[in-house]
């Protein structure tokens, strides 16, 4: 689940990372009362949108006076913001973030990841911090440093030392300490909040040797939702394509893409390869659909109902290989939806594992036209020939 | 011969009661498996296709030898049913669960080092020696016994290659799907080290997907000392580039992650890559004649 910048950041300050004051603004009405409560002049005004790149974009402005903050919020308030995350239609900003304006002697960057490699959680550091890491880390590694923690014994402050020391040039020794708290409290927040990310882009030294997160995301592990109810208010559905969202609900792994044949499989690696064989078969896939391993009927229904709900779909390839999910399971889920939605597209399926007999029975038994494919090989030939 | 299981492997089933549990208990006991146990805390005492039920792992150990755990807890408490097993002494541990939080991964991970026990997956479909034992939740039906070691890191990805592989003749002495998820028990060079000291195997599919650099790995150590065929798949060829989590995951990896990347670094070693699925199993075929 991904975060908007300010609710990272007030979890951050719980955490006890230093941010700046700020508020966040739906109207240029509030925009006008944040800006009499948080000091300034400057202010930055920040549009809240999930996607990274803002700031190229023209999402984050530095304004002079209150009545800019009112023109600037006005200016971005209720429409898309194009950046290079969001793709080509961009990204509605719903609400804007007010923040006090900080004198910025250094910029770096600090994040905390899983290394898949180790199995372990790696802070990565850099004195280049802003808006080009990306370039960075791909043309001078040597800039990035990186520190994996233990998870048996925690964070230690030798960790922070690690990182600091790499540094061509030192920080005063009263920002050494700030420093060092703020990455031990980037460990704990990254633990105890069940992080897949925390970034902090840039993290600042003032001028008056203070350090500040200035722009903060966190995606926290939808595995462990279970256990953090509180963070569950922080999901803001806005941000996702309505298809994705309705999938979402029922357990769902659907990813909207261009093209114009349905999939649905289960799993995720035959998902991809079945996307793959549409491709070379000449057609476009136009989405990714996994109903994961042990799918219900119901579930099985809604999926193909996500399809049909997209209009450009010409054709609907499902492919299953039964394992947990069982034939006859998905066959009554695509009998009742199929039912249901009084569906007319050519429904092309391949069933292959564990009850594939009754599965196959379910669908002849069922009055409905399919187009059976013996093989992978027929699946694709069937649907090019939908094309 | 086989690798980490065979018809000697007297499994026990944690969270045996469970819809799953039970449904594959009963799908693992008709394939041959010798399921001698289960395990659900609080259901001590009880049956499930007559296979006995504990209250813990321990006492499935003691009171019927069990040395191979199969695993269907709810992802809450997997991590704890995966280091009760080991702690319990279990040789093989094969974590079905999907969903687990992955710094209860990083727990696992760091718990298991430098012990003496093999985790295979989460969110997997589990181990095969066919026509000796299953252990997971893979249909048995279409595997064969033969020569060809298969290790995977998608669970029906698995099925639709060893389907092909046994149309085309090719058997199977063991087949892993080693689980999706970013941290995992152990990788495809685990798993090769072992086949290339199994006299029974004499060849390797080998099946990849995009993300991590697992493949980029198992490539190279193929490269320096495996002494036998291997023919590469990769899913997500045509995925779509993007849905990256801000920078770190790119730093992190270098970069690394997609499709073309893996199939360039496999056939640089010399691993025959199949790059469309319908036609992995002749792809095989042609190699191992």
């Amino acid at each position: 689940m991904k975060l908007h910048e300010y609710q990272a950041k007030e979890l951050l300050g719980n955490w006890g990372i230093p941010v700046p004051a700020g508020q966040l603004a739906t109207t240029p009405e509030e925009a006008a009362k944040a800006a009499q409560t948080i000091a300034g002049p400057p202010w930055v005004v920040k549009a809240q949108i999930h996607a990274g790149g803002r700031g190229k974009a023209g999402g984050v402005k530095v304004v002079q006076s209150p009545e800019e903050v009112v023109s600037v919020t006005g200016s971005l308030l209720g429409k898309p913001l194009k950046t290079k995350q969001t793709g080509p239609e961009g990204s509605v900003v719903n609400q804007v973030f007010i923040e006090e304006g900080v004198d910025i002697e250094r910029e770096f960057y600090i994040s905390m990841v899983i290394d898949r490699t180790t199995a372990s959680p790696a802070m990565i550091f850099s004195q280049a911090g802003g808006t080009d890491i990306e370039e960075t880390a791909a043309k001078s590694a040597g800039q990035i440093y990186r520190e994996n923690i233990d998870p048996a014994v925690g964070w230690m402050d030798h960790n922070a030392r690690n990182l600091l020391y790499s540094l061509d040039s030192l920080p005063p020794a009263e920002s050494m300490r700030a420093f060092m708290s703020v990455m031990a409290n980037v460990y704990k927040a990254f633990v105890n909040l069940d992080c897949s990310l925390l970034e902090i882009n840039p993290l600042v030294l003032t001028k008056d040797g203070k350090v500040i997160a200035i722009d903060a995301k966190i995606t926290i592990d939808d595995n462990a939702l279970f256990r953090h109810k509180e963070l569950l208010a922080l999901d803001d559905p806005r941000e996702k394509d309505p298809l994705e969202l309705m999938a979402n609900e029922y357990n769902l792994n659907y990813i909207r893409l261009n093209g114009n044949i349905g999939a649905m499989v289960n799993g995720a690696g035959l998902a991809m390869a079945t996307m793959d064989v549409i491709k070379m078969a000449g057609a476009e896939p136009a989405n990714f659909l996994d109903v994961g391993g042990s799918a219900s009927e119901e579930m099985i229904t809604r999926g193909v109902e996500i399809i049909l709900k997209d209009s450009r779909v010409k054709a609907i390839l499902i492919n299953i290989f039964g394992g947990i999910l069982r034939c006859d399971v998905l066959a009554r889920g695509v009998v009742a939806a199929a039912k249901k939605t009084g569906i007319e597209l050519p429904l092309i399926v391949r069933l292959e594992g564990t009850n594939v007999e009754a599965g196959r029975e379910i669908l002849n038994d069922s009055g409905l036209k399919f187009l059976v494919a013996k093989d992978l090989a027929e699946a694709a030939e069937l649907v090019a020939r939908q094309v | 011969m086989s690798i980490l299981v065979d018809e000697k492997s007297r499994i026990v089933v944690q969270g045996i009661t469970g819809k799953e549990g039970a449904f594959h208990t009963k799908q693992m006991l008709d394939y041959g498996t010798k399921v001698v146990a289960g395990v659900t805390p609080g259901k001590g005492g009880q049956k499930v296709e007559g296979v006995p039920v504990f209250n813990t792992v321990r006492q499935a150990v003691q009171k019927e030898g069990a040395n191979v755990a199969c695993i269907f807890v709810p992802p809450p408490f997997a991590a704890d049913a995966v280091i009760d097993a080991a702690a319990s002494g279990i040789e093989v541990i094969v974590c079905i669960t999907e969903g687990i939080p992955v710094l209860d991964m990083v727990k696992v991970s760091g718990f298991l080092k430098g012990r003496d026990c093999v985790l295979i997956g989460p969110n997997c479909p589990g181990i095969i020696s066919p026509g000796k034992t299953k252990v997971g939740i893979m249909p048995g039906f279409i595997h064969s016994r033969g020569h060809m070691a298969v290790i995977s890191r998608s669970g029906t990805l698995t099925y639709e290659a060893v389907d092909q592989l046994t149309r085309v003749g090719l058997g199977q002495s063991t087949c892993i799907g080693i689980g999706g998820d970013p941290i995992v028990g152990t990788t495809f060079i685990d798993h090769l080290k072992r086949f290339k000291n199994d006299p029974d195997t004499e060849g390797v599919v080998l099946i990849g997907e995009i993300g991590g650099s697992a493949e980029e790995e198992a490539a190279e150590y193929i490269q320096r000392e495996f002494n036998k065929p291997v023919i590469a798949f990769i899913a997500g060829q045509t995925a779509p580039p993007g849905r990256r989590m801000g920078h770190a995951g790119a730093i992190i990896s270098g970069g690394q992650g997609k499709a073309e990347d893996k199939i360039k670094a496999l056939q640089n070693a010399g691993i025959t890559v199949a790059i469309n699925l319908g036609v992995l199993g002749q792809t095989a075929l042609k190699i191992m004649k």
